[in-house]
C-alpha cells in the first residue's frame, strides 16, 4: 500500500512534466501542424543556459526565468530562420528537419558544456516528506512541480480564452489565410506559438532537472514521451495533451515501481500504438476523425 | 471610392486577368458577373494581395494600396470576405465576430457585437455556437457581419449566394443593399448568379477570360438579351 | 565499340543481368581497394558496407514506399544481439557459423519486421516518425533488463579467425590481391560481397512489379487503392525487407564492433542512417552508398577537426553528430532531393541509365 502510494505520487509528479512538455508540443502542433522533435534540446540548451548562472551565482528564481526568455528567444528564432521556409510543405520534410535540429543542439550542447553529468539545484528539498515518521513518495520539490504546471497551464488557458492576442494566435492557427483578410499578422503569431511553446518547454527542462544530474542527454526520453502524452491527448486539445502526460506518467511509474525501469519505452511504446491504432484521434477527441 | 485599372495576374504561365479596369462608385452595388473561371474571385484576391499582380494599380479613396500587405488592408477599409465563407470553423460566433473587430478602418468607432446581433437577430441566438455548427446561410451572415465588424468603407464579397436556396440568397441581399444606405458601404459583389446580383447592384461589370467585355448600370446589362446569353446565362 | 554494345546487349537490356554486371564490376573494384588498403582502412569499408545495408534497406522503405522509420536503429541492435547470440553458442569460429549468424538476424528482423511493419503501415508522417523513434528507444534498454543480454555492459562477440578459413577462400583472397587474408580483410570482404548481393536484390525488386506498386502507394494512396493495390500488404512487405537489411548489418556491426551493448544502439545511431538516406537522396541506392561511406569516413575527419579547433576527445566526438544534423537540415532545406536527386538531371544527361530506384520527385514523400 505504502509502495502505491509512493508509486502514485512519483507518477503524479512526473505526468505533471509530461504534461507541460506535451503541451509544448500540442501549441505548436495546433499553430503549424508540425511536430518539433527539437523540443526536448531545445529544453536541453535552455536548462545548460540556467546552470551556468546558477553557477554563477545568480539566485535559482533569475535563472529560471532566463531559461524561460531563452527558450521564447530560442522558438521565436528558430521557426522564423528554419521552420518558416518549411511550413505547409510536405510533413516529411519538418520532421526531418526537426530532427536534424536535435542532433545540431545536441552535439553543440556537449561541446560547449561537455558530456560528463553535473548536478543541477533545486529551490527546495527534494527529500521526501515526511509525515510523522513514515516517508511519503513526494518532495517538496515534486509539489513545487505541480504547482508550476499548473500555474502555467492556467496562464495558457487566460491567454488564449480571454485575450485578443490569444484570440488572433488561434484564428491564426485554424485558418491563416482568413486571419490574413481580418488583418492578423499571421506569421507574427506562428512565431509567437513557437516562443511560447519552447518556453513552456524551457519550464519543464527546469523541473526535470532540479535535483538531480543533467548531461547533453538528460532530455532525450522526452523526445517520445512528450510526443506519446500528446498524440495521447489528441495533439490538438491543449487539455487532452494535460491528461495524457498525466496518464503517461502515471503508467510509467508502475511499470517502473512493479515491473522494471527498463521495460517502460516499451510500455510507452505499446500505449501509443494501441492509441494510435485504436482510437486515432486521441483519448479525448470530440468528434473529428485524424488521419494518422 | 474603389477603382481599379489594367490589373493583371497570372497562375505561372496561364494569365488570369489581364488588364481588368472598373470603378465602384461609393454608395452603391457594383456587381462583377461572368462564367465559372471567369477570374471574379482572382480579381479579389489580386485586389487583396492574396494573388501577386504583374501590372496595373487599385486605389482606394484615392489612395494607391496596390501590393499593400493583405493583413493592412482592412485598416485602410476594405474588407474581403472570400468564397466558400470564411468562417473559423473552430471559434465561436462570437469570438468569429470579436476576430473581426480587432483590426479596424484607421480612425473608427469600434463596433459592438451587439450591433451585429440587431442586424443578423439569428446570429444572436447562436452567439455561443462554434461556428462550424451553423448552417450555410447562418454562416454567410456571420462572415458578412464579421466583414462589417472593422468598419469597412469598402466590402468585397465573394459569391455569397453560392449553395444558398433562393430564399436565403434574397434575404441576404435585401440586407445587404439596407447595409449600403446606412452603412455608406462601397460593395463590390462578385456572382455568378447574375439574375439575382443584377437585381440589386447599381452597376454590373461582366468578365470573360479574365477581360472585362462589358461595363453598364445594372438595369442596361439585365435589359441586353445578348450578352445575358452569351455570359451570364440568363 | 557498336559491336561490344551489341553483344553486350542482351545483358544489358535485363535488369537482372544488368543489375548483376554491375555489382560484379563494382565487387571486384571493391576487393582489389580493400586488398591494397592499410588495416585501419579496411574496418572503415567494413563499417561503410554495413551501413550501406541498412541505409539501402531504409531507402528503399522511406524512397519507394513513402515511410519513414527512425527505428532501424533498433532493428540493427535485434539484428546484432541475434548473431551474437547464435555466435556465442556456436563457438563462431568458421565460416559456417558466421553466415548461420547473419541468417538468423536477417530471420528474426524478418519476424520483428512484420510485427512493426503491420502497425507501422497505417501511420503516417509525424506519428510514424513518432513511434519508431520510440521503438529505437526502447529496444535497445531491453538488453538491460535480461541478464541473458549482457546487460549494460554487454555481450563479447567472437569473430572467424582468418586461418580457419576454407583453404580455397584464402586462395582465391590471395589470387586476387596478392596479400593474405587476415581479420580485417575478411571482414571488409564479408562486408562488401553482402552489400553487393543486396543491393542486386534490392535494385530487382524495385524494378519489378512490387517495386512499381510502391512506388504507386507512395505517390497517391487513394489511387493506388482505386488500382486494387493494398496499400496495407504493400507497406508491410516494403518495411519487412528494410527491417530483414537492418538486420544483416546490424549482424555483421557486430562482428566489426566485437562487443554488442545497448549504448551502441542510441537515437542518434537511428538519426545517422537517416542521414545517409536523405543526403544520398530518398530512394537512390547510389545515395545509400554515398551517405554510407559518409557515415564511416566522417567521424575521423570530423574528430580531427574538433580537436584541430582544439576541443577534448569527448568534445571532438560531438563535433560528427553535429554535421549529420546539420546535413540533415541543409539537405531538406536547400536541396530536399538530395545529392543524387540533385546531380540526377547532368547525370542522365551523361548517361541515359542510372542504377538508381527510380525517380525521386521535388517533393519528398
Ligand atoms: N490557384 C490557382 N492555380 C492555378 N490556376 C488557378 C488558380 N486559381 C484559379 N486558377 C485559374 O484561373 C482562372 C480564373 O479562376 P477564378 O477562380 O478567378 O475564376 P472564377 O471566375 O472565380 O470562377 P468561379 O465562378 O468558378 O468561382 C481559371 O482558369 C482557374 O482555373
Ligand atoms: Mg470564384
Amino acid at each position: 500500500m505504502q509502495q502505491f502510494l509512493d508509486t502514485t505520487l512519483g507518477g503524479l509528479v512526473l505526468g505533471a512534466v509530461y504534461a507541460a512538455f506535451a503541451l509544448a508540443l500540442c501549441l505548436i502542433w495546433r499553430s503549424t501542424r508540425i511536430v518539433n522533435f527539437a523540443q526536448a534540446a531545445m529544453a536541453m540548451v535552455t536548462t545548460y543556459i540556467a546552470l551556468s548562472l546558477i553557477n554563477a551565482d545568480v539566485p535559482y528564481w533569475v535563472a529560471f526565468v532566463a531559461a524561460l526568455a531563452a527558450g521564447f528567444g530560442l522558438g521565436a528564432l528558430i521557426e522564423r530562420v528554419i521552420i518558416r521556409p518549411v511550413e505547409g510543405k510536405a510533413e516529411l520534410n519538418a520532421v526531418i528537419l526537426t530532427l536534424g535540429l536535435f542532433m545540431v543542439l545536441h552535439g553543440l550542447t556537449a561541446i560547449t558544456f561537455g558530456v560528463q553529468h553535473r548536478g543541477f539545484p533545486a529551490p527546495v528539498s527534494t527529500n521526501a516528506i515526511e509525515v510523522g515518521d513514515t516517508s511519503i513518495g513526494i518532495t517538496p520539490f515534486g509539489i513545487l512541480s505541480i504547482v508550476v504546471v499548473a500555474v502555467v497551464m492556467a496562464g495558457l488557458v487566460v491567454l488564449f480564452r480571454f485575450t485578443d492576442l490569444g484570440l488572433r494566435m488561434r484564428a491564426s492557427a485554424f485558418n491563416g489565410e482568413v486571419s490574413r483578410l481580418l488583418g492578423v499578422r499571421v506569421g507574427r503569431m506562428l512565431t509567437l506559438g513557437w516562443a511560447l511553446a519552447a518556453a513552456v518547454g524551457a519550464v519543464a527542462g527546469m523541473l526535470i532537472a532540479g535535483g538531480d544530474l543533467v548531461n547533453p542527454s538528460f532530455m532525450d526520453p522526452f523526445v517520445i514521451y512528450g510526443f506519446i502524452a500528446a498524440v495521447l491527448g489528441g495533439l490538438d486539445s491543449p487539455l487532452g495533451s494535460v491528461i495524457g502526460g498525466l496518464i503517461l506518467g502515471l503508467s510509467l511509474s508502475y511499470v517502473t515501481g512493479y515491473v522494471g525501469e527498463h521495460l517502460a519505452p516499451l510500455v510507452a511504446l505499446g500505449i501509443l500504438m494501441v492509441v494510435l491504432l485504436v482510437r486515432p484521434s486521441g483519448l479525448f477527441a470530440a468528434a473529428a476523425a485524424r488521419r494518422v | 471610392m474603389f477603382a481599379v485599372e489594367e490589373l493583371s495576374a497570372a497562375y505561372g504561365p496561364v494569365k488570369a486577368l489581364n488588364g481588368v479596369t472598373f470603378t465602384a462608385a461609393r454608395g452603391q452595388v457594383t456587381a462583377v458577373l461572368g462564367a465559372n473561371g471567369a477570374g471574379k474571385t482572382t480579381l479579389l484576391r489580386t485586389v487583396s494581395g492574396l494573388v501577386r499582380s504583374t501590372a496595373g494599380t487599385v486605389k482606394l479613396n484615392g489612395k494607391d494600396i496596390t501590393r499593400t500587405a493583405t493583413e493592412k488592408l482592412t485598416s485602410y477599409g476594405l474588407s474581403h470576405v472570400p468564397e466558400g465563407r470564411g468562417v473559423i470553423a473552430e471559434l465561436t460566433v462570437t469570438e468569429n465576430l470579436r476576430l473581426g473587430g480587432l483590426h479596424r478602418a484607421t480612425g473608427s468607432e469600434p463596433m459592438p457585437v451587439g450591433r451585429v446581433f440587431e442586424l443578423f437577430p439569428r446570429l444572436g441566438e447562436r452567439r455561443e455556437a462554434t461556428a462550424h455548427m451553423l448552417s450555410g446561410g447562418e454562416r454567410q451572415m456571420l462572415v458578412i457581419g464579421r466583414a462589417l465588424m472593422a468598419r469597412p468603407s469598402v466590402l468585397l464579397l465573394d459569391e455569397p449566394s453560392l449553395g444558398l436556396a433562393p430564399r436565403v440568397v434574397s434575404q441576404i441581399f435585401d440586407l445587404l443593399r439596407g447595409l449600403v444606405q446606412t452603412e455608406e458601404l462601397t460593395v463590390v459583389l462578385v456572382e455568378q448568379n447574375a439574375r439575382s446580383a443584377l437585381s440589386i447592384a447599381d452597376h454590373g461589370v461582366v468578365l470573360n477570360l479574365g477581360k472585362v467585355v462589358a461595363s453598364a448600370p445594372a438595369a442596361e446589362l439585365a435589359a441586353d438579351e445578348q450578352l445575358r446569353h452569351a455570359y451570364l446565362g440568363f | 565499340m557498336e559491336r561490344l554494345r551489341s553483344l553486350l546487349r542482351p545483358v544489358t537490356s535485363v535488369p537482372l543481368a544488368r543489375h548483376v554486371l554491375v555489382a560484379l564490376i563494382a565487387l571486384v573494384v571493391a576487393m582489389a581497394v580493400i586488398g591494397s588498403s592499410s588495416q585501419y582502412l579496411q574496418t572503415r569499408y567494413a563499417e561503410m558496407a554495413y551501413f550501406a545495408i541498412a541505409a539501402g534497406g531504409l531507402t528503399l522503405l522511406t524512397g519507394l514506399s513513402g515511410q519513414l522509420s527512425l527505428g532501424h536503429g533498433a532493428l540493427m541492435a535485434v539484428g546484432a544481439y541475434a548473431a551474437t547470440l547464435v555466435l556465442e553458442r556456436a563457438g563462431g569460429e568458421t565460416l559456417a557459423d558466421v553466415f548461420l549468424a547473419l541468417l538468423t538476424a536477417i530471420a528474426v528482423c524478418a519476424v520483428v519486421g512484420v510485427v512493426v511493419g503491420v502497425p507501422a503501415a497505417r501511420l503516417h508522417g509525424p506519428y510514424i516518425a513518432g513511434a519508431t523513434l520510440t521503438l529505437a528507444v526502447a529496444v535497445p534498454r531491453l538488453a538491460n533488463q535480461w541478464e541473458a543480454l549482457g546487460g549494460e555492459q554487454g555481450l563479447q562477440v567472437p569473430v572467424p579467425r582468418a586461418s580457419e578459413l576454407p583453404a580455397w577462400i584464402q586462395d582465391l583472397i590471395w589470387f586476387f590481391t596478392a596479400v593474405e587474408i587476415d581479420q580485417y580483410s575478411f571482414l571488409a570482404y564479408l562486408g562488401w560481397l553482402l552489400l553487393a548481393i543486396t543491393f542486386v536484390a534490392l535494385a530487382n525488386l524495385s524494378r519489378s512489379r512490387v517495386g512499381r506498386r510502391w512506388r504507386a502507394v507512395r505517390d497517391d494512396d487513394v489511387s493506388a487503392e482505386l488500382a486494387g493495390i493494398h496499400l496495407g500488404r504493400a507497406r508491410v512487405v516494403a518495411f519487412t525487407v528494410s527491417a530483414m537489411c537492418a538486420g544483416l548489418a546490424g549482424g555483421l556491426m557486430a562482428m566489426n564492433v566485437r562487443l554488442t551493448a545497448p549504448g551502441a544502439f542510441t537515437i542518434t545511431l537511428s538519426l545517422t542512417l537517416l542521414a545517409a538516406v536523405v543526403l544520398g537522396g530518398l530512394g537512390s541506392l547510389t545515395g545509400a552508398l554515398i551517405g554510407a561511406g559518409v557515415l564511416a569516413f566522417l567521424p575521423h575527419f570530423a574528430t580531427d577537426l574538433g580537436e584541430s579547433l582544439g576541443f577534448s576527445a569527448t568534445q571532438a566526438a560531438e563535433v560528427t553528430p553535429v554535421v549529420y544534423g546539420l546535413v540533415l537540415m541543409l539537405v531538406i532545406l536547400l536541396a530536399p532531393a538530395g545529392i543524387v536527386g540533385s546531380l540526377r538531371p547532368l547525370l542522365a544527361r551523361i548517361s541515359s541509365r542510372t542504377s538508381s530506384l527510380g525517380a525521386t520527385k521535388e517533393k519528398t514523400p
